[in-house]
């Protein structure tokens, strides 16, 4: 993607510290630390039930922290909401938008309720934007899923925020939406937009100028796609051809290799040392497969980081 | 058998048990509640009401007055309460409700009594409530002819008065002389009909925000939660008042009730009653996770409202502790200001003797309700 700009170099958007939050006991958010610079593209991805949403929730108001502390926007966290809330867009992970009211209708509730200056104008040049100018009439509920999505992204983006924050925002949505989508989040992040954005597409979170590994509520890595790679140690080696489900499953209890993964028609074998890992493919190099060494991808790295964060759990 | 497969239909039947068992408040709404209502509505329901507040207005002491008065009292319906100065303590204590009845004994009864001359006993009844007021009124009837036949003995007792009471009663009906049902009902249902829907709407109209997810939509931009609370209700008092209005007009011109008292000062106090019946609706709301549940804690409010406020069965005819639970709901409040404007035409003062109670079940159920109202999601 795009040359990664330092989350250091520049003035935070976002920069959090300790960050914990609870629900009836169990942790949800543990200690998050973390920093965000502006109008950078952060992705932030973890498996179901990691605590992202919690954690957007958080920066955005709508929970207040057990303890930690930080600033968005450089407004405090703790004491600042109704500042933070005026500067940023949220967009839930589902459509949260009236159902029974038109496009238009939806629109200039929202722009009401942030107070926009030149509502009209406002509301007209989003639909616009959208290109549903000519449907501002339609109820939002018969829209189809991507559609809702790109209405709340529209939404959101109203009254011209400072941070988006984005939970999901193309779950369910088709590639050529999906596109679309990253286009405009790329053209806002260089009008100097922050935008944090979860997600669990691979090819999404690679589009991200840094990105950050939640699971189980704590921050497991953190930095640009190599950063990621790199931090997960992995050696990675695929193999096509022949039976994959039998070296699959002979593979998984060899010593030495950690993960296999199948991605179509090859398997991806990975280890987080090279050494160990070559001498367990050894007995299998000869058996009709063609082995090649590869680099590990970020979903390599992702699953290998979801295993160890359950290990730690456990 | 395509049509119906056993496993399939039990498959469906074992689901739905499941999902009964895990909502905990409907199922216990499904098995607590109508236990609660049976014994509550049971025991204190009573069409045939008894014990009902008396108001002596004596101008004679003596001991054929104590009779009618021990009489009165023993055939269950009246309960001597004290004694009234005046005749205008009389009407205002009527006029206020604290009285069901009051007794006049004229000066020189008891003497007109041994003269035989048949002297006037009057009963003024506040009939507003026919159902409430028939029974006894009856009864005195039967036992006015009885009650002094142990005093008026001997030379006393007059054989050309035999089977005739020994005194004139009369009897005045106030407020409702024909005994009309309606005149007590239409202006009742003003409030029956303003407590079902504001309690509903607004507990469902908050509740679903949340249950769409819009709620955090919300709670994400700027707007403070009293300008979603009071944004939200404004819209339900306006179509509150639009009931109000329609249910004003059918009691004139379809129902012909009499509108004694003034129409502002009632269209003021319907106020207190509506905002009493939505701070109830959005303390459901603070509770209910679902629009069932709200709906369903709504109807658990509404039955008693309508059964033990004095709608539809006379309040005085109810157990003491039924009545300081009735005492609680504002419907039960608020049908004696729709009725005492209306049919007795009381003013401001009498009003405000039956709001403060009103306004002091708002006070308590807002703080309740604030005091649930998650700002927050957490």
């Amino acid at each position: 993607m795009t040359a990664p700009l330092s989350g250091t170099a520049r003035q935070a958007a976002i920069e959090v510290e300790g960050v914990t939050n609870s629900f009836s006991g169990r942790v949800v958010v543990d200690r998050i630390a973390m920093r965000v610079g502006r109008g950078e593209i952060f992705g932030f991805l973890g498996p179901n039930g990691s605590g992202k949403t919690t954690f957007l929730r958080m920066l955005c108001g709508l929970l207040t922290p057990d303890s930690g502390s930080g600033t968005c926007l450089g407004f405090d966290i703790l004491s600042q909401s109704a500042e933070i809330k005026k500067r940023v867009g949220y967009m839930t992970q589902k459509f949260s938008f009236y159902e029974n009211l038109s496009l238009e209708e939806n629109l200039d509730f929202i722009a009401r309720i942030y107070g926009l200056p030149d509502r009209r104008r406002a509301v007209r040049e989003s639909l616009e934007q959208l290109g549903m100018a000519g449907r501002k009439h339609q109820l939002a509920g018969q829209l189809s899923g991507g559609w809702k999505r790109r209405l709340a992204l529209a939404a959101c983006m109203i009254h011209q925020p400072e941070l988006l924050l984005l939970d999901e925002p193309t779950a369910g949505v088709d590639p050529k939406a999906r596109r679309d989508f990253w286009e405009q989040i790329h053209e806002l992040s260089a009008q100097g937009i922050t935008v944090l954005v979860t997600t669990h597409y691979m090819d999404e979170a690679e589009r991200c100028h840094r990105l950050a590994y939640i699971a189980y509520g704590s921050l497991l890595a953190e930095g640009t796609t190599g950063d990621i790679i790199r931090h997960t140690r992995l050696s990675t080696w695929t193999a096509s051809g022949g039976d994959l489900h039998a070296l699959c499953s002979a593979l998984e209890k060899s010593e030495g290799v950690s993960q296999v993964v199948p991605f179509g028609n090859a398997l991806h074998v990975s280890g987080h040392d090279a050494a160990t890992l070559e001498l367990a493919i050894e007995p299998f190099r000869h058996g009709g497969h063609i082995w090649q060494r590869a680099e590990p991808s970020l979903e390599d790295a992702f699953i290998s980081l979801m295993g160890e964060a359950k290990d730690n759990f456990q | 058998m395509n049509f119906f497969s056993l496993p399939r239909f039990v498959a469906i039947a074992l689901k739905e048990f499941i999902q009964m068992r895990r909502d905990r408040l409907t199922f216990g709404m499904m098995v607590g509640v109508p236990l609660m209502q049976l014994v509550l509505f049971g025991f204190a329901i009573n069409t045939d009401p008894k014990q009902m507040r008396t108001a002596l207005r004596c101008s004679d002491e003596g001991p054929f007055a104590r009779s009618v008065v021990r009489a009165m009292t023993a055939s269950g319906y009246f309960q001597f309460t004290g004694r009234l100065p005046d005749d205008a303590a009389a009407t205002r204590a009527l006029e206020l409700g604290e009285v069901q009845f009051v007794l006049h004994l004229p000066a020189g009864f008891e003497r007109d009594l041994v003269r035989g001359r048949r002297p006037v006993v009057l009963l003024e009844a506040d009939a507003s409530d026919p159902a409430a007021t028939s029974n006894a009124i009856s009864a005195l009837q039967t036992l006015a002819a009885r009650a002094l036949e142990h005093d008026l003995l001997g030379p006393l007792a007059r054989p050309a008065m035999e089977g005739a009471a020994p005194f004139d009663l009369r009897i005045h009906r106030r407020y409702n002389p024909e005994g009309i049902t309606q005149y007590n009902i239409v202006p009742g249902l003003m409030g029956v009909v303003l407590t079902m829907t504001m309690v509903i709407i607004t507990a469902l109209a908050i509740t679903r925000e949340r249950e769409r997810g819009t709620m955090e939509n919300l709670l994400s931009t700027p707007v403070h939660p009293l300008e979603v609370m009071l944004g939200k209700l404004v819209p339900y008092v306006l179509l509150g008042y639009i009931q109000v209005t329609l249910i004003l007009c059918a009691a004139k011109f379809l129902f012909r009730v009499p509108v004694m008292g003034s129409v502002p000062l009632l269209l003021a106090s319907v106020l207190v009653f509506i905002v009493a019946n939505l701070s109830v609706g959005i303390l459901f709301s603070t509770i209910a996770k679902n629009q069932l549940q709200a709906m369903q804690m709504a109807f658990f409010f509404f039955l008693p409202s309508i059964l033990l406020s004095g709608f539809m069965f006379p309040f005085r005819g109810m157990p003491q502790w039924a009545q300081w639970l009735g005492e609680v709901l504002p419907l039960t409040h608020f049908l004696r200001v729709v009725r005492g404007i209306l049919l007795k035409g009381n003013g401001p003062a009498e009003v405000v003797h039956h709001l403060w109670p009103i306004a002091l079940f708002v006070v308590v159920v807002v703080s309740l309700g604030l005091k649930r109202y998650r700002r927050t999601l957490d």
